[in-house]
């Protein structure tokens, strides 16, 4: 009995050291570290069975005119209910300060929190953020109530400055959106989330479950993606993917993973060989 | 009585006739749409919901109706 008690109490003790701790954002807490898109997918049915199989709690989405000559269209609201999704307006398309400003507003009055994903695009080809006008933008939303997640270069000090107008976390982008190409600037990551006091969520750029994994390896609060699970041959199973790697990558971070050496050290005792 | 001749808006950036003297609730109506899935903005200022009801459209003004949808 005695044994078993042990036994069971150091199985709460591991357990615990392999439960993560939650995820706050903005106030809430989340189980999930992986935020999804529900753009580029074949149709509604798609885009919900890609967010359950991701695991993932909160979902962006994009604020556009309804289509007034198509009155029987499906909403996407319909397919992911606000009930159980934290959903997550962007201002993608906007390319001033004022633009995304008016188009948080208008998020906010459908209804579904103050939650906002800011990107304000700085250019067509890159898409690469307006660091200026996102900042500009940010300093007017924080003071109107909203809890501003905003998308921005891979600068500490952007980040720096979005972090103290009171953003809720920084987004700085891995690579390109939709682009792949996987995290080009890992020290400079470091760096953003060494000085961070708000989650650090990497957005835009990941490829494939690796990038994931290895964005969250470095110590990043959570990942945000799109078109790498909804563009995959087979989305259900990517979003699937992008799940375990994050978690993977998330627990190799807390687990600490063992220095880098450029010589071997045997795995195996180097006495008691048989000679 | 509200004026009933047919009037011109600007709905989503295109021309858009109406009854003059609708209000926002019956245009929404009229369009099938369901308010909690929406925001509206009349001359670049937003309609709170609680407006819909009061709000008359008038002759020439700008009316933005959005919705979610998909995006990252």
């Amino acid at each position: 009995m005695k044994c078993a008690g042990i036994n069971l109490q150091e199985k709460n003790m591991q357990d615990t050291r392999i439960r993560d701790t939650s995820f706050e954002l903005g106030g809430k807490s989340f189980k999930s570290r992986l935020i999804v898109g529900t753009g580029k997918y074949k149709d509604f049915s798609q885009t919900r069975a890609a967010v359950e199989e991701s695991g993932a709690e909160i979902v962006t989405v994009a604020v556009r005119r309804v289509n007034i000559t198509d009155r029987g269209k499906e909403n996407l609201l319909d397919y992911l209910d606000p009930k159980r999704y934290q959903i997550l307006p962007n201002t993608a398309g906007c390319f001033t300060a004022e633009e995304a400003i008016r188009t948080c507003r208008l998020a906010r009055e459908v209804g579904v929190g103050d939650l906002v994903k800011l990107e304000v695009i700085g250019d067509r080809q890159t898409l690469f953020p307006d660091a200026t006008a996102t900042i500009e933008a940010a300093r007017v939303l924080v003071k109107e109530g909203f809890k501003v997640m905003p998308y921005i270069t891979d600068d500490p000090v952007a980040c720096l400055r979005l972090q103290e107008i009171g953003c809720v976390a920084v987004m700085p982008l891995a690579a390109p959106i939709g682009s792949g190409l996987g995290i080009r600037n890992p020290f400079n990551l470091a760096i953003i989330i060494e000085q961070a006091k708000v989650p650090v969520i990497v957005d835009a750029g990941v490829g494939t479950a690796s990038d994931a994994a290895e964005a969250m390896e470095l110590g990043c609060d959570g990942v945000l993606m799109n078109t790498a699970i909804a563009g995959a041959k087979d989305p259900i199973a990517m979003a699937r993917a992008m799940k375990l790697a994050v978690e993977a990558g998330r627990l190799a971070y807390r687990a600490g993973r063992i220095e880098r050496k450029l010589y071997a050290t045997a795995s195996s005792p180097l006495t008691g060989l048989i000679g | 009585m509200a004026d009933s001749s047919a009037t011109t808006i600007m709905l989503n950036g295109d021309p858009y006739a109406i009854d003059g003297g609708v209000r926002l609730v019956a245009l929404l109506e009229r369009l099938g749409m369901r308010p909690g899935r929406l925001a509206v903005e009349i001359n670049r200022e937003i309609v709170p919901k609680a407006g819909y009801a009061e709000t008359v459209i008038k002759p020439g003004d700008h009316v933005e109706i959005i919705n979610f949808v998909g995006g990252g």
